[in-house]
């Protein structure tokens, strides 16, 4: 079947809508009485954020942009250390849209929402004219349960730290587009069990960026920008799997500017580097954390060469790739 | 002889030298290796005028605007060529004024399009060197073969090795890295006789961080020892005659012509243009005029070598890839947008 204008009448169709894809994914004790607002308890202060997702395809290999809709906002939530709790959902449906796919999104939300341990608690749908396209936006809220995480707080010396390889997404999303065969898969993945076991065993996060478009290079010069410090990594332990670094290097492409969906950058300090190391690389999703650099006086981004030379790092210009998340 | 040696040798040099490398890629590499960091100060790696983009001339970017506004017209083209000033407009500014343009990944999607919509007429840029003009033929063999008459091409093709006679003859260059992706469709003996008749140095490489120095080495060896010649260091992927497929299918559909370089201008027999039999694919390629004179503007400087892109009193002020002023400015493969992408302007 394929969704049509009178799915979001407001009235018949879209209740059965409703009904029929969503429930059943997403009943819970909130969303159960259908309300037109959902009431929360929470526990002290609260994390909010919001974001949009219009990704092409809508299916690619490792996750969909359901998987993505949800991991998006927990791993924002996660940046600022909190633990994410409720998460608001609307769809924006073009007509001609199948239903099984709805299915399938739905279904990925669901499971990724498990896996995160967040509460899909209201939500919405739109029906629009169009060519079978689908968007959708998610908002949550997260409840601190420890002090706030800013990147103010870096300081001269601290480490830098990545959860895994860099531009899996972004080569991802590019090879289907290009009808490109091989084995890379979206890294798309909720990334509060990294940073809630970096938390519950005291490690002194000093900051956290999750790296999606504009790739690591960008996310490091808005670091360097905001801590007033210098950012120094090396070239060498920059972790890229064989894969992406051979489809970037064909088309041109620099991983340190491509996005991921499930790497975080961690600022830590030097003492306890190789602890938090130890415990990402124990966790699913941190196998390949790495030191990549670290911070010291100055200002801008810095890559050490193999060789020992010096490339300044700007963040991405340009169009880059459209339509990644 | 080990790298570690090479790249001492190559810190200690100390006589004044100029090396061009010719094609974008190879200065983005040069950027983004820290080379100049790890050589003498006294060896100038200068850029040359391979980035297709930035000698495409400014009529050409406004013939393409002017067929974007045409009714029931749209412009296909590479996204680098998006952002290229016209006079008035780049395409890019021109599509939000309500022209029609659309990026492309392949000038072979225009046959697609065209099928799709048989009432519009599709212009598809053809901008590059020997490397992208091979699919331009191909594409022109397609649209015979399909019987399809709403797709023409707009030409602004270039051959490099009039390009490098011209540097021979104009400019003061030691030696020459020479192009890699090039290279591959012409093969090594392209040079022969430029290095004959201007005895410089060519060097073939690609385009690692190691590959490069290697190269530069080299060229300083072979001007010490007055010994120069073509030598290709890219054995794993360039010929000595080249792509014959490739080149023999450009033979088919092009023929050669003079043509005009923005910022440096019109070099003899430079370009490739559609032969005349096959005129009715051209979407008017050999009227469009040479450029005037850009007062400000020194890409035309950059690409001969004779400054680097910071020596321009407008690089990183009025022109920066958010408000381009030159073509070199926009491309991903243009030696200032590669400057300032990798902290020249600082």
């Amino acid at each position: 079947m394929k969704i049509n204008l009178s799915h979001g009448n407001g009235g018949m169709e879209t209740a059965k809508l409703i009904d029929e894809i969503f429930m059943p994914y997403f009943k819970n004790e909130y969303s159960k009485g259908m309300e037109d607002a959902v009431t929360l308890k929470t526990s002290g202060e609260i994390v909010f954020t919001t974001d949009s997702f219009v990704v092409n395809p809508i299916f690619f290999p490792g996750g969909d942009i359901g998987s993505l809709a949800v991991c998006g906002t927990v791993n924002d939530i996660s940046t600022a250390g909190a633990v994410p709790k409720f998460l608001s959902i609307g769809f924006i449906i073009e007509e001609g849209f199948q239903t099984d796919n709805l299915h399938k999104i739905a279904k990925s939300v669901r499971d990724v929402a498990d896996e995160a341990g967040v509460k899909i608690v209201t939500g919405d749908t739109k029906v629009i004219e169009g060519n079978g396209g689908i968007y959708i936006n998610t908002a949550g809220i997260g409840e601190m349960k420890s002090s706030s995480v800013h990147i103010s707080d870096a300081k001269d010396g601290d480490l830098l730290i990545v959860s895994g390889d860099l531009g899996d997404h972004h080569a991802c999303i590019l090879s289907s587009r290009m009808g490109i065969q091989n084995n890379i898969k979206s890294d798309v993945a909720p990334l509060n069990g990294l940073v809630q076991a970096l938390i519950s065993e005291n490690i002194n996060i000093r900051g956290m960026r999750d790296i999606t478009r504009g790739g690591l290079a960008t996310v490091l010069c808005e670091i360097s920008k905001s801590c007033g410090f210098r950012i120094e990594i090396n070239e060498e332990s920059l972790p890229v799997s064989k894969e992406v670094s051979g489809l970037s290097g064909i088309l041109g492409l620099d991983p340190l500017y491509m996005g991921n969906e499930g790497k975080m950058l961690f600022i830590i300090p030097n003492e306890e580097a190789e602890n938090a190391i130890n415990i990402l690389k124990s966790k699913k999703y941190g196998e390949n954390a790495t030191v990549i650099g670290q911070i010291s006086s100055g200002n801008g981004v810095v890559l050490r060469t193999k060789l020992g030379g010096k490339r300044i790092l700007q963040p991405l210009m340009g169009e880059g790739l459209p339509r990644i998340c | 002889m080990k790298l570690e040696q090479v790249i001492s040798a190559l810190q200690n040099y100390k006589k004044e030298i100029k090396i061009m490398e010719v094609c974008g890629t190879h200065t983005s590499a040069i950027v983004k290796g820290g080379i100049r960091d790890l050589i003498s100060p006294s060896i100038r790696l200068v850029s040359g005028p391979g980035c297709p983009v930035c000698v495409t001339p400014k009529m050409y970017i406004d013939r393409l605007v002017d067929y974007a506004f045409a009714e029931n017209t749209t412009v296909l083209s590479f996204g680098d060529m998006f952002k290229v000033p016209g006079t008035k407009y780049s395409l890019s500014e021109a599509k939000a004024e309500g022209a029609s343009a659309e990026v492309v990944y392949s000038p072979l999607q225009s046959i697609e399009l065209a099928k799709l919509h048989p009432e519009k007429q599709f212009i598809v840029t053809a901008v590059g060197f020997e490397t992208t003009a091979p699919i331009y033929a191909l594409l022109i063999e397609e649209l015979i073969k399909e019987n399809i008459n709403n797709v023409k091409i707009l030409t602004s093709l270039k051959t490099i090795i009039p390009a490098l006679r011209f540097l021979c003859e104009h400019e003061v260059v030691d030696g020459f890295l020479s192009p890699g992706h090039v290279s591959v469709i012409i093969g090594s003996d392209a040079y022969n006789e430029l290095c004959e008749n201007y005895k410089k140095p060519f060097v073939i490489a690609g385009f690692d961080t190691e590959k490069i120095l290697l190269a530069i080495y080299d060229i300083i060896y072979q001007i010490e020892k007055k010994d120069v010649r073509v030598e290709n260091m890219y054995e794993s992927v360039v010929s000595k005659k080249g792509q014959k497929a490739a080149l023999s299918i450009l033979d088919k559909y092009f023929e050669s012509c003079d043509a005009y370089w923005r910022g440096v201008g019109e070099i003899k027999d430079s370009g490739l243009i559609l032969k005349e039999e096959f005129s009715r694919f051209d979407a008017g390629s050999r009227s469009v005029l040479p450029d005037k004179a850009d007062k400000h503007c020194r890409c035309g400087e950059v690409i001969l070598g004779r400054i680097y892109p910071n020596e321009c009193a407008m690089f990183g002020k009025a022109c920066t890839p958010l408000h381009p002023e030159g073509a070199c400015m926009v491309s991903s493969e243009g030696a200032c947008g590669i400057w300032y992408a990798n902290g020249g302007a600082n």
